[in-house]
């Protein structure tokens, strides 16, 4: 550290110690940017309608959140973490190793992933096998494991069109690609047969071994460039679609429901997504939406319970609210997460 | 005599006709001078398609759609107590309002006789901004006298309305939007006709706080100024005397030894290092050790006064550099001491130069997003940062930090408003560079 570091540095604490130390009086949300939207829908509305400031909402990713959300308890750490995966037993952990002890779990909803190419292009209707068979890096061919060759999607199955394949999905740091890898690839390396020949070849000391190392074969993606990674968010995806009128995007609902003028959605196994056909579970691709709240924060941040029982009222994340406006698939349940967060009841084990 | 006439030497080259060692020369020259003109062209050819792209697609952002009609506020379903008391009032949500102000729209389409074939009412609802309610009820809350009166309502059209006029929506393109239908485009035509639907400059864009992904047409750069705002004068307030005493010291005080080559060296290094690890210096420093309160001015502040005093200090001693040794030999021959030469004469000369060097780092510290993602300064604010001093503890957003988060956002209406505040920070950096380059022809010196 040079002496101007140190200056400032020392300035810096003098400067914070001179101001009133004061309570912070708005709550502090950061995780997924796939949920980061619906929170600043409710966000807003909170602000308007009651008499505590707006929440502040960050996005920057569902894992980075939860793991702000365990860095510990007091008025420096974040209150709720918007999460588009479950929390996982080492966040837990690590809550736990920090101080945090009860957390609770909400979930608010589900949201669909869906298959959409340029409004002009041709009509897709895929099924987790085409999808597999035209981007995984090993397929069953003639009964055995074959690298893929395929180079146009009539290649994969003959009822889709005579395209280049060319697909761009969301990078491994984001929570869609997980559902992607599994709702997706998985069901679709089973559907083609892949999955029984990855699970024949594979090593391992007990069965569950095997399946691990066949499932992790069924998602390893083909190196061709023909399926390219998209690390950043969907607005991205939608400008390389633009750029290449024939390559495939994968987006969630919400951002699709929102752009139907440039983009012309896929069907998945016959279903066209929608809020109805995610709600009734026949579109197979979609997954639940949650935020984690500290519960060691409630009744000391101001409007905290308030908040998450605005969120999931009725009036936001009911069928007819704003929320499902914007894509939100309403829980069928939320009246067992109104009492819920109404007891607030912290979450237990993972099963 | 034979040999005599082969030794004759050749015919000397004239001057005026040049010989081909000299026209490649030339032509060597002249090719050098049209690579620098070509450089120069494509550079401004960068920089001329850039400013036109965004003009193009950020102009709009500056005009905004609103709907004028009469709102009669009704006190049974606003005051159901009757005691016009706004904790009771608060009662009712901008869901109560969104409906007083829905009836209140289509009793005027229905006076005015406007209609449009296929548009129900909730589809005439969805031309007003899902911000008008919020509104609405804010002003009532104001002034509960209202109520029960009819008041003259401007409100936000809905951000696709707003597109129709901009051009960005067509019928055509509304074909195959979910979020309208030719239908409404129609009846906003009608609306436009009948002088309820008029376009004026937003002022809104410059004011009001950022807004959800449901309303585009609401979201302003109010919170985003502002904090920009408090963080330039913070780092102002927080470089200029740190780094001018750091100056003055190095070049005028210090011994030349190791340790001051070590410092400079360290000070030239600092100016160079990539501002995301400022951003994280400042996690780890200010919000984890020091505990100031996150997505603050303070903080970002703080971190960009980092990043911006290696650039002053610099420039400062450059400045300071750039006074001629012959005015301190005057100051002391007449027995000034040290500090007086400094302060009587070596800085006023040295000022001009320091003025442009500070105003150039804060420009630079202006856009910077990177160190601000760390500090959770990349966030929705609704709330406008309270007047300083406390308000620097308050959270708050920047312009450039405004600029990402709506070129993330789904509605393409967003896009427009992110090409529309990178032209509001444009102007801020050129007015800020502008001012450097006026002080420093004003006041320069030239021994």
């Amino acid at each position: 550290m040079t002496p101007v570091h140190l200056t400032v540095s020392v300035l810096a604490f003098a400067a914070a110690s001179a101001l009133p130390a004061m309570a912070r009086d708005q709550i502090q949300i950061t995780g997924s940017s796939t949920v980061l939207p619906y929170a600043t829908i409710v966000a807003e509305a909170f602000g308007e309608n009651f008499d505590f400031p707006s929440p502040v909402v960050e996005g920057g990713g569902s894992g980075a959140g939860r793991k702000k959300l365990c860095e510990g308890v007091g008025e420096t750490t974040v209150d709720i973490a918007n999460s588009s995966s479950r929390i996982s037993q080492s966040d837990i952990d690590l809550c736990a190793k920090n101080g945090v002890a009860e957390v609770m779990e909400v979930r608010f909803g589900y949201d669909g992933i869906v298959f959409a190419s340029d409004v002009n292009g041709a009509d897709f209707a895929l099924t987790p096998a085409d999808v597999y068979n035209a981007l995984a890096a090993r397929v069953a061919k003639d009964g055995a494991l074959a690298d893929n060759a395929t180079a146009q999607w009539v290649d994969v199955n003959a009822g889709l069109p005579a395209q280049a394949i060319l697909a761009y999905i969301p990078g491994t740091k984001h929570g869609t690609r997980e559902v992607f890898d599994v709702k997706v690839l998985e069901a679709g390396c089973k559907d083609s047969g892949a999955y029984d020949l990855f699970l024949a070849a594979a090593e391992g000391a007990d069965d569950k071994e095997k399946d691990g190392n066949a499932k992790k074969a069924c998602i390893e993606l083909r190196k061709d460039g023909k399926s390219v990674d998209i690390d950043g968010d969907y607005t991205e995806t939608l400008a390389r679609l633009d750029a290449d009128k024939n390559a495939v995007g994968i987006f969630g609902l919400s951002f699709y429901q929102n752009n139907t003028d440039k983009l012309k959605v896929a069907t998945m196994s016959g279903v066209v997504p929608s809020v109805e056909s995610i709600a009734s579970g026949d579109y197979p691709v979609s997954r639940p939406l949650y935020f984690y709240v500290k519960k060691a924060h409630i009744g000391v941040i101001p409007g905290l319970k308030e908040y998450i029982e605005f969120f999931v009222s009725d009036d936001m994340a009911g069928p007819e609210g704003p929320l499902a406006e914007y894509g939100l698939v309403s829980d069928p349940e939320l009246a067992a997460t109104q009492a819920a967060v109404a007891a607030e009841t912290p979450m237990g084990p993972l099963e | 005599m034979t040999d005599l006439s082969v030794s004759l030497p050749q015919a000397r080259p004239s001057l005026l006709a040049p010989s081909a060692r000299m026209r490649r020369r030339n032509a060597a020259e002249r090719r050098f001078r049209l690579y620098g003109l070509a450089a120069i062209a494509v550079s401004l050819a960068i920089l001329a398609i850039m400013l036109a792209t965004i003009l193009r697609d950020g102009v709009s952002s500056f005009t905004q759609a609103r709907l004028s009609f009469p709102v009669t506020l009704p006190a049974e379903v606003l005051d159901p107590k009757g005691n016009r008391d706004p904790a009771e009032m608060g009662k009712v949500t901008t869901i109560g309002y969104g409906k007083v102000l829905t009836a209140a729209f289509l009793a005027e389409l229905e006076r005015r006789g406007i209609a449009e074939d296929g548009v129900g009412a909730k589809k005439v609802a969805e031309l007003i901004s899902k911000d008008a309610p919020g509104t609405l009820r804010a002003r009532v809350l104001a002034d509960p006298a209202l109520i029960g009166g009819t008041i003259d309502a401007s409100v936000f059209a809905s951000g696709r309305i707003d597109g129709y006029l901009k051009g960005r929506v067509t019928l055509e393109s509304a074909e195959r939007d979910s979020n309208i239908s030719p239908g409404q485009l129609r009846l906003a035509q009608k609306l436009v006709e009948a002088g309820m639907l008029t376009s004026g400059f937003n002022w809104s864009f410059l004011t009001n706080p950022d807004a959800s992904d449901q309303r585009p047409e609401a979201a302003g750069l109010g919170v985003a100024i502002l904090g920009s705002l408090y963080m330039m004068v913070l780092v102002l307030i927080m470089c200029v005397p740190v780094g001018i005493a750091a100056s003055i010291y190095l070049e005028e005080f210090a011994p030349k030894n190791r340790w001051t080559d070590a410092i400079e060296v360290n000070i030239s290094n600092l100016a160079a290092v990539p501002s995301i690890v400022y951003g994280i210096l400042g996690l780890a420093i200010f919000i984890n050790f020091a505990g100031l309160p996150q997505s603050s001015s303070l903080v970002g502040a703080l971190v960009l006064s980092l990043m911006t005093l290696p650039t002053i200090i610099i420039a400062t001693r450059a400045a300071i550099r750039a006074v001629p040794p012959s005015i301190r030999d005057a100051a002391l021959g007449v027995g000034a001491s040290k500090m007086q030469t400094v302060f009587h004469h070596v800085l006023p000369l040295a000022m001009p130069g320091i003025l442009t060097g500070t105003i150039l780092g804060l420009a630079s510290a202006l856009g910077e997003t990177a160190p601000l993602l760390l500090i959770g300064m990349v966030a929705f604010v609704d709330n406008y940062p309270a007047a300083p001093p406390e308000g620097i503890l308050d959270p708050a957003t920047a312009l450039p930090v405004q600029v990402y988060s709506w070129a993330s956002r789904s509605d393409p209406a967003f896009i427009e408003r992110s090409n529309g505040a990178i032209i509001v920070l444009l102007v801020f950096l050129v007015a800020m560079n502008v001012a450097a380059i006026l002080l420093r022809r004003r006041f320069e010196r030239r021994w």
